[in-house]
This record gives C-alpha cells, sequence and structure tokens, in this order.
C-alpha cells in the first residue's frame, strides 16, 4: 500500500473518528461495540469491493441494493421449499448459500451484459434492473416479508453471529474479500486492465484488451461479491421484504468514492474503500452511542463527508499537478 | 509601428527558467513564424502575447505601452486573438453557437438566423462547405479546425497567433487557411504562426524567429533562410542524412493484402510488402489510409484475405493480429495510444501483460523492460514515475513505439510516425525505421507529410476515395506525382 496523501486523507478521517468515538463513549472500545460495527459494515463493504472495480473501469452499478433484497428472497423461497425433502439441516442452508452465488453471478451478467452487449449506459441499465428485482422481492413477499422457517433460521444464525473469538464469520469475509481485491487490483492483469479501461477505453481496445469483456467480468465480480454478502445477511434477520438494502448501493458508492477511487474511473483504491465502509458506519455507531447529536441526523453527515472527502481529494489533485 | 512585442522577456516556473531575454516584434501586415524544437518556449511566448501567463522578467509591449493583461479573455478584448493547437469547440453545440460562444448575438432571446448567416458568410470565405447548424461532434477534424479559424476570424483580430493550425488541414482546406492568411496580412493583421512545417514557414513567413531552449537563436526576414538552414538553428547542429539511407528491401513477401474491404471506407485494396521494406502510404486525410491499416490488424470489421509469410491468416481481433507478428502503432497518440494519466511502465507492457507474470504480475520484470526500451528508444523522462501525459510529445511518440515494439512484431504499420513531435525526434524516429527494416522487418509507414513519406519509404502507394490510386518508386516518388495521384489529377503522371 502506497502511502501517498490520496489513501492517507481518509485513513486520518478514520483514526480522528476513533479516537472522537472513544472520548465520547468509553463503551466505544468494547470488543462487543467493534465486532457489531464490523459486522455492520460487512455487508456494505463486500459489495463496495465490488463496486470499486465497477467504477474504476468507467461503470456504474445502482441495482446493489435491490439485487441483495431479490436475492435473500429467492434464497429464502429456495430454503423454505427444499425443506421438506432435504429436512432441516445444513445441506437446505448449503443451498441457499448456492442459490444466493448463483442468483449474485447471474444478475451481475445480466447487468453487465445490458451494458456491453446492448451498448447502453450502465446508469441506465442499472436504475431499470434496480426498480426490477426491487419490485420482484416486493411481490414475491406480497408486499409484506418472506420469513425463513424458524428451525433453519436457528440452525443458520452461527453464520452471522458465529466465528473465532469474537471475529465473527461476516468481518473474516470482509477482510478476505478485502485483500483479495486489493491483491487482484494492484498485481493482477485483470486489475491493471480494468484502471486501464477506466482510463481511456479507446487506449485499452488499441492496446488488444477485450475491454468488453473486462467490463462485463466487473460486473460479474460485483453480482457475486453481493450474493456473498446476501450469504451473511439472510442468517441476520432471517427474513427478507420490499425494504431490505434500501439505500445500499448509494452507501457503497459513497463508501468507494470516499476512499479515493474517481468517480470517472480510472484509478481504483480497494483499502480506501474499506476505510470509507468504516468511516460511514463509525459515524452511524458514534451518534447512536453518543447523545450530543440525534442519530436522524446521521444521513445529513454522512453526506457532508462524502462532498468534503471529493472536495478534498481534487485540490490534492490540483497541488499535484502543480 | 509594432502591435504587440516582447521586450527582453524572462519567464520561470519556479526553479526552472523556460525563456531568456527574448525580444519580439509583431508588425502590422506581417506573418511571423516562430519555429522551434518542442520545449524550445514557443508555447510560453504564446502564452504570454495572449495574456495567459505573465513575463518573470521584461515588459510586453501593446501598441508601444508597457501592458499586464490580467487574462486571455481580457487580451482578446483588445484584439488579441489565439487559434490554439487543441481544440476549443463545445462538442453538442452547433457551429454557429460555437463561432459567436460568450458573445451571442441578440437580447434575452438569441437571435439565431443572424448569428447562422454571419457564421455562414465566415465559412464562405474560408471556402468551407460545412452547413452552420451542424453538431461539432458531427464534424471531421479538419472541419473543426476550419470552424475554430472561422471563430478567430470573426474576432475581428488586430493580432492572429496560431498554434500549429494546419496540422490537422487537408491540402484543399491549407489552400483556404493560406488565402485567409494572405487576406489578413492584406488588411494590416499581425500575425504569429508557429508550425513544426518548414516548408509552410518558408512559404508563409515574412520574418522568421528561431528558438533554441528559450533563446532567440536567428532571427531572418523572408528568403534568408532555407529549409535546412531553419532546421540547423532549431537543432543547433547540421542535420546531415536528415532521411537515412534507404535499404535494401528482399523480394520475400512479408504480408499481401487482397482485396481488403472495409465497409463505407476501405473498397478493395491490394497491396504486398516485401520483408525488410519500409512502405510508404500517401493520400489525402480521410482517403482511408487509417482505416485500411484499421483493417488489417483487425481493430475494424474488415473482409478480404490477408496472407503473413505467404500462409493466408484471417485477422478479426488485435488479439490475431499480434499473434501472427503484426502490430500498429495509432496516429491518435493522446486518445488511443497512451493513457496519459498513467505511469511509463504501465503505458509500455498495457498490450503484452501476460508477458509479465501468469497470476501475479511481474513489476520488476515490467521496470526491466522499461530500462531497456528508455535506453534502446532515448526516451528522456525527467523522473521514472511520471505519467504518460508529462512527457513532450517527441518522448510520448518513443514510448509508443516502445509500447508497439514489445510484443516483437515482424510486421509494422506505423500510422503517422511523427505528428506533433519536433525535427531532432523526428529524425531519431526515421533512424528507428530504418534499423527496424534493417533488421529484417517490414514497414508499412502512412504519412501526410511529403517530405517525409518520400524521405523515409522505398516505394510509395497513394489512396484516394477508399482506393488505391496508385504506386510510385524510385526516381518517380516526387511530391508531385504523389499528389497527383492523391487529387485524382488526371495528364501527365509518373
Amino acid at each position: 500500500m502506497k502511502l501517498d496523501l490520496h489513501t492517507l486523507g481518509p485513513l486520518v478521517a478514520l483514526v480522528a473518528l476513533i479516537i472522537l468515538g472513544a472520548l465520547l463513549n468509553p463503551a466505544f472500545l468494547a470488543p462487543a461495540n467493534i465486532t457489531n460495527v464490523l459486522a455492520r459494515s460487512a455487508f456494505i463493504g463486500m459489495i463496495a469491493v465490488g463496486m470499486t472495480f465497477v467504477i474504476t473501469a468507467g461503470g456504474l452499478d445502482l441495482s446493489v441494493g435491490s439485487m441483495a433484497a431479490f436475492l435473500a428472497g429467492i434464497a429464502i423461497i429456495a430454503m423454505n421449499f427444499a425443506l421438506p425433502s432435504v429436512g432441516e439441516n445444513w445441506g437446505t442452508i448449503l443451498l441457499g448459500m448456492i442459490v444466493c452465488i448463483l442468483g449474485g453471478i447471474a444478475a451481475g451478467y445480466l447487468n453487465g451484459a445490458l451494458i456491453t452487449k446492448a451498448r447502453i449506459e450502465p446508469f441506465i441499465v442499472t436504475l431499470g434492473t434496480m426498480g426490477i428485482f426491487r419490485s420482484l422481492i416486493t411481490w414475491m413477499a406480497d408486499g409484506g416479508t418472506l420469513s425463513l422457517d424458524y428451525g433453519l433460521r436457528t440452525l443458520a444464525r452461527p453464520v452471522y453471529y458465529g466465528g473465532i473469538g469474537w471475529i465473527t464469520w461476516p468481518i473474516i469475509a470482509f477482510a478476505l474479500t478485502a485483500i483479495a481485491g486489493e491483491w487482484i487490483m494492484r498485481h493482477s492483469r485483470f486489475g491493471r486492465h480494468v484502471e486501464a479501461i477506466g482510463s481511456n477505453d479507446r487506449v485499452a481496445r488499441y492496446s488488444a484488451i477485450d475491454v468488453n469483456r473486462v467490463k462485463l467480468m466487473t460486473y460479474v465480480l460485483l453480482g457475486l461479491l453481493v450474493g456473498l454478502a446476501t450469504v451473511l445477511y439472510v442468517p441476520r434477520l432471517g427474513s427478507a421484504s420490499g425494504s431490505t438494502g434500501t439505500l445500499w448501493e448509494l452507501e457503497a458508492i459513497a463508501a468507494v468514492i470516499i476512499g479515493g477511487t474517481a468517480l470517472k474511473g480510472g484509478t481504483g483504491r480497494v483499502w480506501g474503500t474499506v476505510v470509507g465502509v468504516l468511516i460511514l458506519s463509525l459515524i452511524d455507531n458514534i451518534l447512536n452511542l453518543a447523545d450530543l447529536v440525534s442519530p436522524y441526523l446521521n444521513g445529513a453527515i454522512q453526506g457532508v463527508i462524502i462532498v468534503l472527502a471529493v472536495v478534498l481529494q481534487r485540490e490534492k489533485r490540483t497541488a499535484d499537478e502543480r | 509601428m509594432t502591435v504587440l512585442a516582447l521586450r527582453n522577456v524572462s519567464k520561470s516556473f519556479g526553479p526552472i527558467q523556460v525563456l531568456h531575454n527574448v525580444d519580439l516584434a509583431l508588425e502590422p501586415g506581417e506573418v511571423h513564424a516562430l519555429i522551434g524544437e518542442n520545449g524550445a518556449g514557443k508555447s510560453t511566448i504564446m502564452k504570454i502575447l495572449s495574456g495567459f501567463l505573465d513575463p518573470t522578467e521584461g515588459e510586453l509591449l501593446f501598441s508601444g505601452q508597457p501592458v499586464r493583461f490580467g487574462s486571455g479573455p481580457e487580451a482578446e478584448a483588445q484584439g488579441i486573438v489565439v487559434i490554439h493547437q487543441e481544440f476549443n469547440l463545445a462538442a453538442d453545440l452547433t457551429v454557429a453557437a460555437n463561432v459567436f460562444l460568450g458573445r451571442e448575438l441578440g437580447g434575452f432571446r438569441l437571435d439565431h438566423s443572424a448569428m447562422r448567416a454571419a457564421t455562414a458568410k465566415l465559412l464562405d470565405r474560408l471556402h468551407s462547405p460545412i452547413d452552420p447548424g451542424t453538431l461539432i461532434r458531427d464534424l471531421s477534424v479538419p472541419d473543426r479546425q476550419m470552424v475554430e479559424i472561422a471563430k478567430a476570424l470573426s474576432r475581428n483580430p488586430r493580432v492572429l497567433i496560431m498554434d500549429e493550425p494546419s496540422a490537422v488541414l487537408t491540402h484543399r482546406e491549407v489552400g483556404s487557411l493560406y488565402e485567409q492568411i494572405d487576406r489578413l496580412r492584406g488588411e494590416g493583421v499581425a500575425i504569429l504562426y508557429c508550425s513544426h512545417r518548414l516548408d509552410e514557414v518558408a512559404h508563409l513567413a515574412d520574418r522568421i524567429t528561431v528558438l533554441r531552449d528559450g533563446r532567440v537563436v536567428r532571427q531572418a526576414l523572408r528568403g534568408e533562410l532555407t529549409e535546412d538552414g531553419m532546421a540547423a538553428a532549431m537543432v543547433g547542429r547540421e542535420l546531415q542524412d536528415f532521411y537515412p539511407p534507404k535499404g535494401n528491401p528482399s523480394d520475400e513477401p512479408a504480408l499481401q493484402i487482397t482485396d481488403l474491404t472495409v465497409p463505407g471506407k476501405v473498397h478493395g485494396v491490394s497491396l504486398t510488402l516485401r520483408k525488410g521494406e519500409v512502405l510508404g502510404i500517401a493520400g489525402l486525410v480521410g482517403s482511408g489510409r487509417t482505416e485500411l491499416a484499421e483493417g488489417i490488424v483487425g481493430l475494424r470489421a474488415a473482409t478480404g484475405e490477408i496472407r503473413v509469410g505467404g500462409r493466408p491468416t484471417p485477422i478479426t481481433s488485435l488479439r490475431d493480429a499480434f499473434a501472427a507478428g503484426l502490430a500498429y502503432l495509432t496516429e491518435d497518440r493522446k486518445e488511443a495510444g497512451l493513457l496519459l494519466d498513467k505511469g511509463l511502465r504501465e503505458n509500455l507492457t498495457l498490450a503484452t501483460l501476460e508477458r509479465f507474470g501468469a497470476w501475479r504480475l511481474d513489476v520488476a520484470a515490467e521496470d526491466a523492460a522499461l530500462d531497456k526500451a528508455t535506453q534502446e528508444f532515448d526516451i528522456r523522462a525527467p523522473r521514472r514515475d511520471m505519467v504518460a501525459g508529462k512527457l513532450s510529445g517527441g518522448n510520448q511518440q518513443k514510448l509508443l513505439l516502445a509500447k508497439t515494439m514489445l510484443p516483437d512484431p515482424r510486421i509494422i504499420i506505423i500510422d503517422e510516425p511523427t505528428r506533433g513531435i519536433d525535427v531532432g525526434t523526428k529524425a531519431q524516429i526515421y533512424a528507428f525505421i530504418r534499423d527496424l527494416a534493417a533488421e529484417g522487418r517490414s514497414l508499412i509507414v502512412i504519412s501526410s507529410e511529403m517530405t517525409e513519406v518520400i524521405g523515409i519509404s522505398d516505394r510509395v502507394l497513394v489512396m484516394r476515395e477508399g482506393r488505391l490510386a496508385g504506386a510510385v518508386e524510385g526516381n518517380a516518388m516526387t511530391e508531385d506525382n504523389i499528389v497527383r495521384l492523391a487529387m485524382g489529377v488526371t495528364g501527365e503522371a509518373a
């Protein structure tokens, strides 16, 4: 990891938030709270790592929140359906997980294919699929809530709440995703191609890079990570509804931007994204723990941080050019 | 009486001094050519004259009085108009809207018809058939340049500063440009003309100032300097052997193209490139030269047969072309050749990453490749970790050449090898091209510069309207013969 100003800025903000949190409430640094914050960051975090690739290649995906809700819905339906034949065991849960992951890959492929093969703007395509997935989950739940069978829910609980000591599975999954994401972006040919395409896709094409395939793969990767995030999310509540995963897409995009990845693409910072996710969830957590500001203002503070992050990064960029 | 002048002007950026005690005077009714290699300080001088930069020392005199324009627009209000090398046009607005951008006619409601009529009149003077209602994005590059020129003319300039205005124009449009320059000169406008094309400087300029390393090294009146003399003054040494001696191609065919067609652009072109040959392709801009090259290497859908080393080789993608030992160096260095915001290393290896590690990219090997390339192609980068966009044009071109050569191709198609680069680097690139041919590689060189295509090639094919109009070889390789073929002029030819 290169410690230049762009990565350092968000990191300083994160450290400042941790110190602020510790000063405001001693409970902030308690292991239980840390586990809670990290585990809740994991869903957005894994999605945001995938989003970093999509944005770095010059794309965008607005559908991830709805996609997660939809995947949770079909996984729950699949598990409830398989329950009588397979039984109340890990086989059924594994089936649900596979449905989630394959569904995520398929949904990502759908987005990517519409963008690269039908040549429709990413914003339009994913605005469309966002509406489609959201509507499908609401319809599947008949306007209410889809619930996983009670027995299965109890059985699956450890997937979210269990782990190694206080490090729960979602935290482990998030950490592994981040490490793998950073490695791929930094050290693999795919990562280099993603950055090249976001920087100038014509140059990439003239360098014999299969631009459409690489773009498509970023959406498939994101879909896969949405699927994985959903695998961890379903055991938490054991249900899905029309309001599951609302605004996740915006939180994920915000985390990517705060982390220093340019919205126009070309430069991807997976570590930055991780820091961005943590900043967003720490603000939420601190407001809940401290009585200083109403938690209802959470969104406003996050909004200020997003705009501020971009302004600071832009000033640094012009300073670099001198 | 001098309109605009620099008196003893020096300019520094931080610790780096880019201009040293420059004197320059623009007289009304005179075309003053400013020439020099890239980095000699031409653009800094233009920026100071047009109010975008202030001198560190010395004075800018306007009608004999010292002035300090706070900004470009302020200078423009005084009648100092610049035609920049990069386009300053809004792609989604019409031609008329661009010409009057910022000075729209009409009150609260714009007077569209008056602006359209005035634009039509300006374009008519330039003999340009462009409709004022066309969107800029629908215009070709030469047409966009004509719009830039029309826009400058509409400002009624007292001083007109032109930065390489003819670089992207076709033969006929260059004629209209010269005509307008003559007219403006007659009207008493002072013109500063920057160009890399020395033939054009010799033709147009009443006075020539030669810059080298930020100093004025020579000032001359019309007729006092030959083209060779200008080049020598710019480089600071005699340019012996500007073009390397011709080679000795074998009779063995390296690449045979039969009936290549790119729908709408290239119609049934057949050609044979011999081993060790440098084959020039001339023709007007828009005659299908680039499309032919892109059709051969799989960047454009094309039909026809391609044989490499005698064997039929279907090529449907650039990957296929690489596998067959073909490479293509684009004419559009900035938009299709290099990632300007990425480092030298990333640019060099971008097309050949699979050679640098199956899973984990081997940065050390990439760095070694960069070391080798900088040495082999004499890429002069102040810093290793700089981005490609900060290199001078000539060094960018050398980096692009190194990138193109990294897959070790046997057949190389180079589109505009020296566009927008300085004389010294040009000579280097010509030497590289010859060396590659002497190694037994075969090259196709596409060029709009007549002297270049004649100087570098063993044989020249001329294209016109998507077809092969003819070939010239040996003593028949003259500018006259090529222009005749390119323009489709019948009569006595080669």
